[in-house]
């Protein structure tokens, strides 16, 4: 649109504002201000000094920081031959293939901290390695993507003159591929990075208590020992370490960004026996590494002793495991109570994130900014989220801890960027001359802007709704701070019936898990049906 | 000298060539002529290596290479939308096939510098290839391919997508670089007046 036509059909003023009064407003008051408030406390000199120099601090930094170096570099090493094979080949099952493995890093992390409880020797329980190994198989995904999108656009000829040129296979990965891959490997990095430096729920599952990540001691100063003080301070350093990484890697990676020429890019079928062989071979490893997991999860819910048994399912129902014998959680009643909190929270999402995504694409200045206050809550670690709230509604006229509706608030935080995320792809791709033919046609501005931009998000807003279900289920970190006994949601108590001895405790925690796995992984498939989550990556 | 005897192509249930046979001699320079999608680059690509033939073989100086990965084959390729390295300067670029097969630096640089000196782009060295206009990119892929002394030069519409002018003008340069170099080409084009300029010999597919 020219600026001549843009100036005269301008959307009335008041727009922008009114649709962003809900968001600011609840964005200020359950996450800017809580932040404020946790942060105040670290400014106390005095609780300051305190945190910083418990012993044993020193060891959980050390931990935390060995960990994710060592997942990322995993995880990048693991997935790069899918990331190679999904991208540059058509084979049958490559959609069956790429779901497997995006499925496992939209799962609740509680879900993928079972699973691994149900697959390790238990003499790996409580380890470092098996925190490793969860991480790795959560973020293959990220690996297959970023970097499988990259390799997706090389040009084929562009290898090809490599090797006229004299260049072996290696070298023409090592000269040619790594180098125009390095900025997908930037980000997968970056992400995986800070995916797994913030572990909590797998690392909580996984690590036990001789391996805490900064995440886990913030909640156990926090919940267990009552020191808020610590916590809080621990949250800023964390917040702190996260804002360098992601400012350092952005330098790099647009150092490392290149522009690519022309020439045919994609997929083709494998050539040769030994191409046919690889392309299989890695496709098949990789599915198997990526669905055995969940599987031996599944099975052990059957599982009592030696032998199969429906027990564990069958008394999912009552709190009590044997007359008069009870275990303080209510497996059944977690389910609805995380359906219930669900449906809020994807309902409250759904509201906040559609209006600050028609804020953000009808702003004719400070879109940017918007969009990246929106997506603010994101970079910030569940936990600290859940921290926040807890310290800062407990004073009167604000004490809404006891309050239901807190939770499913906290989880809608967290889930309104995806909402936002998922939407804007849409309203964004909407040519400037469809609301051009619109006026043409006697459309006012606003007319137009109702029947074209609002009337098209409602397809993404209903997929972006699913999205947010899905994060609220599994959400852990912030609901960690927020439950009470009795309104357990499934992640708490699939946490809490793993972290006992029993037999029959840990058989039902496996089927609760089983349960959130099929609830969840039903979701994302529905949602990567209408392909919102490639909409979200582009 | 180049031979290529019988080769067949099939993609599918269609035959792209079929049973084609051709030679070039050495220091020779041979045009190959034809409309679109009658198999030309296709047949490029098999001599390259780049593609496995149904059937038929390729010999380079005698020898069978028809088994052999491309980058043992020493057959320079100039592809049509160039495919320089976007990471690499344009010397880097020039220098990529003497440093992957191995040749000392001072003597890889000093090989770089005569062939940019060549075709005009001494002072370009150092730029990066995005950078370039599009006759001086055509002109870097050329001299890339002819680095690392290749025993035959493929050229695949090396010239398409330049205006009028300029196109005329690297025709005649492209001329007088492959006699100076005393280089043995294969070139495909579907225009007749370039491959009268280039070529010494016309082979009409």
């Amino acid at each position: 649109m020219d600026r001549a036509g843009a100036a005269l059909n301008r959307l009335p003023r008041w727009l922008v504002p009114a649709l962003l009064t809900l968001p600011v407003a609840g964005l200020t008051l359950f996450y800017l201000w809580p932040l404020g408030t946790l942060f105040t406390r670290v400014l106390q000199p005095s609780s300051a000094s305190d945190a910083l120099h418990t012993p044993g601090l020193g060891r959980v930094l050390w931990f935390t920081l060995w960990q994710a170096v060592a997942s990322t570099v995993l995880t990048l090493l693991v997935g790069f031959a899918p990331a190679y094979v999904v991208s540059r080949f058509r084979f049958p099952g490559r959609r069956a293939l790429l779901a497997a493995v995006t499925v496992p890093f939209m799962l609740p992390t509680v879900v993928v901290g079972a699973a691994f409880l149900a697959l390790l020797p238990s003499s790996w329980h409580g380890t470092a390695q098996a925190v490793v190994v969860a991480h790795v198989f959560f973020n293959v995904a990220v690996v297959v993507r970023l970097v499988g999108a990259m390799w997706a656009v090389l040009p084929t000829d562009l290898t090809a003159a490599a090797r006229t040129l004299g260049a072996s296979p290696r070298q023409v990965l090592q000269h040619v591929v790594l180098p125009l891959l390095r900025p997908g490997l930037w980000a997968a990095a970056t992400v995986v990075f800070l995916f797994t430096f913030t572990s909590f729920g797998a690392a909580r599952l996984l690590g036990g208590a001789a391996n805490p990540t900064l995440e886990v001691e913030i909640a156990r100063r926090a919940t267990q020992l009552g020191d808020v003080d610590g916590a809080a301070v621990l949250s800023l350093l964390q917040l702190l370490v996260l804002a360098a990484v992601v400012w350092w890697s952005a330098r790099w990676q647009r150092r490392a960004t290149v522009q690519l020429g022309g020439g045919a890019a994609g997929g083709r079928r494998a050539r040769g026996r030994a191409q046919r062989r690889f392309v299989t071979a890695v496709a098949a490893f990789t599915a198997v590494v990526m669905v055995t997991p969940l599987l031996v999860m599944v099975s052990r819910s059957f599982r009592l002793g030696e032998g199969w048994s429906l027990r564990a399912w069958r008394t999912l129902g009552t709190a009590e495991v044997r007359p008069g014998i009870r275990l303080g959680v209510d497996p059944l009643a977690s389910l609805s109570t995380s359906l219930r909190f669900a449906l809020v929270a994807a309902v409250l999402s759904t509201i906040v994130g559609g209006l600050a995504a028609l804020a953000i694409s009808s702003a004719r200045r400070h879109g940017r900014l918007l969009d990246v206050g929106v997506t603010l809550p994101l970079g910030t670690s569940a936990v600290t989220i859940g921290l926040g709230m807890l310290i800062t509604f407990d004073t009167e006229p604000f004490d809404w801890r006891a309050s239901w509706w807190l939770i499913p608030l906290g989880h809608s935080l967290v889930a309104t960027p995806f909402v936002v995320r998922a939407v804007l792809p849409t309203l964004r791709s909407i040519p400037a001359d469809q609301r051009a033919a619109a006026a043409t046609l006697g459309a006012s501005p606003l007319r137009s802007w109702w029947s074209i931009d609002v009337r098209r998000v409602g397809v993404p807003l209903v997929a972006a709704g699913g999205l947010a279900a899905a994060i609220s289920l599994g959400e852990f970190g912030a609901t960690t701070f927020l439950t009470r006994s009795g309104r357990e949601t499934m992640p708490i108590a699939i946490a809490r019936l793993l972290g006992r001895t029993g037999e029959i405790p840990r058989a039902q925690g496996f089927a609760l898990a089983t349960m959130l796995l099929a609830v969840t992984a039903l979701i994302i498939v529905a949602v990567e049906r209408r392909g919102l989550l490639d909409a979200d990556r582009s | 000298m180049l031979t290529v005897r019988d080769i067949t192509v099939r993609f599918g249930e269609r035959t792209v060539l079929d049973r084609l046979s051709l030679s070039v001699a050495t220091g020779e320079v041979v045009a190959l002529l034809g409309p679109s999608g009658v198999g030309k680059s296709t047949l490029l690509r098999v001599i390259a290596g780049l593609l496995q033939p149904d059937d038929g073989s390729v010999l380079l100086d005698e020898r069978n290479v028809t088994e052999l990965p491309t980058h043992r084959r020493n057959v320079g390729l100039v592809f049509q939308n160039e495919q320089l390295f976007p990471h690499l300067t344009v010397a880097q670029n020039v220098g990529f096939g003497l440093k992957v097969q191995g040749v000392a630096r001072a003597a890889a640089a000093e090989r770089v510098a005569e062939l940019l000196e060549l075709v005009g782009l001494g002072a370009s060295a150092n730029l990066h290839v995005t950078k370039l206009s599009g006759g001086e990119a055509k002109r870097v892929a050329l001299v890339r391919s002819l680095a690392p002394r290749p025993a035959v030069l493929l050229l695949d519409e090396p010239l398409t997508g330049l205006d009028r002018e300029l196109h005329d003008r690297l025709a005649v340069e492209l001329a007088g670089i492959l006699r100076a170099t005393g280089t043995t080409a294969l070139l495909v084009t579907h225009d007749h007046v370039e491959a009268a300029t280039i070529a010494d010999r016309t082979i009409t597919l």
